[in-house]
């Protein structure tokens, strides 16, 4: 944690409520968000009991599995989540917009919006996870045959919650502790922070309360119920137990009037244990919305509505489900991406955000001040030309650890390469930095006008801003993959062992 | 136990400390550990509040009710449900399908054919009588079982009944299942088979993966029967290492009830309870320091009359005086582990503890322990400590560049098409 994150949570302990710690929202929110709140059967590994889900507040939708170690059931439960889903996902293929060709790809279509499951937490996350690699790999026919949304609605849960949920910058799947404190420090800690309603008292406490104290009295499971996916033990024992039993003793007894009874009961149960949470999600999402989107917010999802787009693209021409585990050569290219997102997302968030930038400051790979000196006329010769290498003096308060050499960019000239010349203390105090423009002035032997800092003027320079960017590892084709990583793989075919999963 | 015993703590030794720890607890029978308590030792070992309760043999469960601060465990019939249900299976026909697991794909171990004991139950046991469940009768079935064992024999031992000693106490512990001796793949025939402690856990591995939180437990908790059974062996005068240092974790794979069988390396673990029950008895230096009105009595007399309440020794409040004598070393992470951690947590919050926001806030904010101090170093109201110059200066410069990054305008967005 940077000294800056832990200091916001010292004063957020104090005020008794949240402090920001970015000054925009670094994540998407959709118009029209898919909340989506699993509830997991205790013990089980993948046994839904209930879903709440839609994308109208005020008309949620309840899935209950009335008893989810019944394979039938949980069946029926997946094709009626599919349902919501579907077309959910179908209605945000509707319009698409023209990509012009790059060296890499041809000029194709890319939808004009994508889905957004949001979830309370990581844990609901890891359910749809589940639910997913469950789902995808059952067929139509075989000895466990299921309606054909089933392996469908397996790969979009795959999609949304195992592919695309880990990747950083990432909109599509998000779980709501996550996003509120990566922009709020509260002064609790961040394994208590993983409890939804406590985390958003803090953020968003009721009139009249502190954060402290209403996010003490979320934690009670008698007060304010788990936002799941694990429900309360207590709730289990006292409520679910003696319902599902009645609801099995019923249906053994072939009294159906006593079986409606019974899910009539257990679905209100439920109902009460997620209505809280339904409320709260959907509060803590206009928490997001009232913060001002970050400059590449448009950007980043302008990615996601790309990924969606080949991701449908590649289930109409025939894709095989994702796989168990993925390939070698699949595995480091995933892990590149990975790696090279999260680069992507660190750096644009510390330019779009001064709150984030501050952090690098404290840490030392950023300062920020004032420029008191400008010799924009500084020219190099080298070889027959003079090339424009501005001078820049700066102060600044920051200590720069930095040594002489070390290549800079600045937030406000992002694709500027600026070297550092020299630091000597300041006789005010603080630091005076000398700073050679390198490059981002034109093409001229004298620079562009704008392209040099004024005096005058509040600056701040990073060095990772000024890093270049990874370029991706060479990887072979898959048809070239030696044998000792795998390859070359064989075309996939559905495998029986597959279809033949047990399920229960 | 005479209230005035301060000559007891001025004069330690093993029998003073023992004595101490009795008067501690007052007159209620130790709470014995289990391998659950056992494994929990290791986590935050560094508090000296669960060391003495847990040397006392303080019921720490009842004594955060008593002081108002609940623990909040529990676990879900379900899961009871499915777990039991899942060992019945395993251990099904005197746990054929078991033997059959390590002989499979893709452990290939060389297993002989094993005689099957249940050291749950008595050999002549009269079916009408109730089952006897003596712990020290099926301690030395358990013993004479694993002499058997020693001599050569191949037995399987289910319900085995452990002994360890913790903190002077004797601690039982039942392994989930058994010892059974078996060789690696590969091994040579003629190499000793050696003996495995299976644990039964009912959680998935999907795909290879399971939960780590779920299996690092199971590997601590595994760790403390593979040191009991190695104690055994010891008393008996066998070489301990004829217990392996892997132990075989056997859950249902994928979403099927269809059991697999995991080898799983526990030295790890092993070394780090040991290192804990070694260190228990030597906390007569910490009780000799004790105030010696510091007091966990936990007992409440029968009521002088019906339907009154009875008389407890100790109230709340001289309860909890007791434990804010004794000091804790809160953590989050605590919630997880040790009953008294709403108590401890509520108490690190109102001493405005850096704890009380996680280990990572205390060490980013350079180990300063109090949060007001490090906000007063941080706005410079109050000058560095001794040693913190260096979390000083860190301190003024995260408030300088936060204060100063308020003030500032982030980027506005430029249109969607802006970067590359």
């Amino acid at each position: 944690m940077s000294t800056l994150t832990a200091l916001a949570r010292a004063r957020a302990a104090r005020a008794g409520r949240a402090v920001p710690i970015t000054a925009v929202r670094h994540v998407h929110v959709s118009d029209e968000p898919l909340v989506v709140i699993p509830l997991m059967q205790a013990g089980e590994a993948a046994a839904p009991l209930a879903v709440m889900a839609g994308t109208d507040r005020g008309a949620p939708t309840l899935l209950v599995v009335a008893q989810p170690r019944n394979r039938d059931q949980r069946f029926e439960f997946l094709t009626a989540f599919a349902e919501l889903l579907v077309p959910y996902i179908d209605a945000r293929r509707q319009h698409t917009e023209t990509v012009e060709a790059t060296r890499s790809r041809e000029e194709w279509e890319r939808c004009t919006d994508a889905p957004q499951l949001i979830l309370p937490n990581p844990g609901g996350v890891e359910a749809l996870r589940l639910l997913g690699r469950s789902a995808r790999f059952r067929t139509v026919d075989g000895p466990y045959p299921v309606d054909a949304r089933v392996p469908l609605l397996g790969r979009y849960l795959t999609w949304f919650a195992d592919d695309r949920a880990p990747m950083p910058g990432s909109s599509v799947c998000l779980a709501l502790t996550s996003v509120l404190a990566q922009h709020w420090a509260t002064g609790q800690s961040a394994l208590e922070d993983q409890h939804l309603p406590a985390l958003l008292s803090w953020i968003d406490p009721p009139d009249g309360m502190s954060g402290a104290a209403a996010a003490l009295l979320a934690e009670d499971p008698d007060v304010v119920p788990p936002a799941g996916p694990a429900t309360d033990p207590a709730f289990d024992t006292g409520v679910l137990a003696p319902l599902v039993r009645a609801q099995e003793e019923a249906r053994a007894a072939d009294d159906m009037r006593a079986v409606a009874k019974a899910e009539e009961e257990l679905r209100a149960a439920l109902a009460a244990q997620l209505e809280p949470t339904w409320e709260t999600v959907w509060r803590g999402i206009d928490v997001l919305r009232a913060l001002p989107a970050a400059a590449s917010d448009e950007l980043r999802w302008q990615v996601d509505r790309g990924r969606f787009t080949d991701f449908m693209t590649g289930i109409e021409d025939g894709a095989p489900p994702q796989p168990k585990r993925p390939s070698a050569v699949a595995a480091a290219r995933r892990l590149a991406d990975l790696e090279s997102a999260q680069q992507s997302y660190d750096r644009t968030q510390a330019i779009d955000d001064p709150l984030v930038l501050a952090r690098y400051r404290v840490g030392g790979e950023a300062f920020a001040g004032r420029i008191t000196f400008v010799d924009a006329e500084r020219q190099e010769i080298k070889g027959k030309r003079a090339w424009p290498r501005p001078l820049v003096v700066m102060q600044t308060q920051d200590e720069v650890i930095l040594r002489p050499g070390v290549k800079l960019a600045s937030p406000a000239r992002v694709n500027q390469t600026v070297r550092l010349r020299a630091v000597r203390p300041a006789e005010a105090g603080g630091f005076e930095v000398e700073l050679e423009l390198q490059s981002g002035m034109g093409r001229g032997k004298t620079p562009e006008a704008g392209s040099v800092p004024a005096v005058g003027e509040e600056r701040c320079y990073a060095t990772f801003l000024a890093e270049q960017r990874g370029t991706r590892p060479e990887l072979p084709d898959a048809d070239q993959t030696p044998w000792t990583h795998g390859g070359p793989p064989w075309p996939h075919v559905a495998r029986a062992e597959d279809q033949a999963e047990e399920w229960r | 136990m005479s209230p005035s015993v301060p000559q007891a703590t001025a004069a330690p030794g093993p029998a003073g400390t023992a004595a101490r720890l009795d008067a501690l607890r007052g007159p209620v029978p130790p709470r014995s550990h289990d391998a659950r308590t056992i494994a929990a030792l290791t986590v935050n070992p560094g508090c000296s509040r669960r060391a003495v309760l847990d040397a006392a043999g303080v019921d720490k469960r009842k004594l955060a009710e008593r002081i108002g601060f609940p623990a909040r465990y529990g676990q879900s019939p379900f899961a009871i449900t499915r777990g039991l249900a899942f060992e019945k299976q395993v251990k099904a026909d005197n746990c054929a399908a078991l033997l059959e697991l390590l002989r499979a794909e893709p452990l290939h171990f060389d297993v002989p054919e094993h005689e099957y004991v249940d050291l749950g139950v008595e050999p002549e046991a009269d079916p009408a009588a109730p089952a006897s469940l003596d712990r020290a009768a099926r301690y030395e079935r358990t013993r004479q079982a694993f002499a058997r064992v020693a001599a050569g024999e191949p037995l399987l031992a289910d319900h085995p009944l452990l002994r360890l000693d913790v903190g002077g106490r004797a601690a039982y512990v039942e392994p989930d299942v058994v010892a059974l001796s078996a060789r690696p793949a590969g091994a040579s025939a003629s190499a000793p088979a050696r003996l495995y402690v299976a644990e039964v856990k009912s959680f998935a591995v999907i795909d290879g993966q399971a939960d780590p939180a779920k299996v690092g437990a199971a590997a601590t908790q595994a760790a403390v029967y593979v040191l009991a059974l190695r104690r055994l062996f010891t008393e008996l005068g066998v070489d301990p290492a004829i217990v392996a240092d892997d132990v075989l974790l056997i859950c249902p794979t994928d979403f099927a009830n269809k059991p697999s069988a995991h080898l799983l390396d526990v030295r790890r673990q092993i070394a780090a309870v040991e290192r804990q029950l070694a260190r228990l008895p030597r906390i007569g230096a910490l009780i000799a320091e004790l105030d010696p009105a510091v007091d966990f009595d936990l007992a409440v007399d029968p009521p002088e009359a019906k339907g009154e309440p009875g008389r407890e020794h100790r109230s709340a409040v001289e309860l909890a005086k007791s434990l804010t004598m004794v000091e804790a070393r809160y953590a989050p992470e605590c919630v997880t582990n040790c009953e008294m951690a709403f108590h401890c947590r509520s108490e690190a919050r109102a001493a405005g503890a850096a704890d009380a926001l996680g280990r990572s806030v205390r060490d980013s904010l350079g180990g300063i322990e109090s949060l007001s101090e490090a906000l007063e170093v941080a706005d410079g109201t109050a000058g560095a400590g001794s040693g913190q110059h260096e979390a000083a200066r860190l301190l003024r410069a995260a408030a300088r560049a936060y204060d100063e990054a308020l003030r500032v305008v982030p980027r506005a967005a430029d249109g969607p098409e802006a970067d590359g």
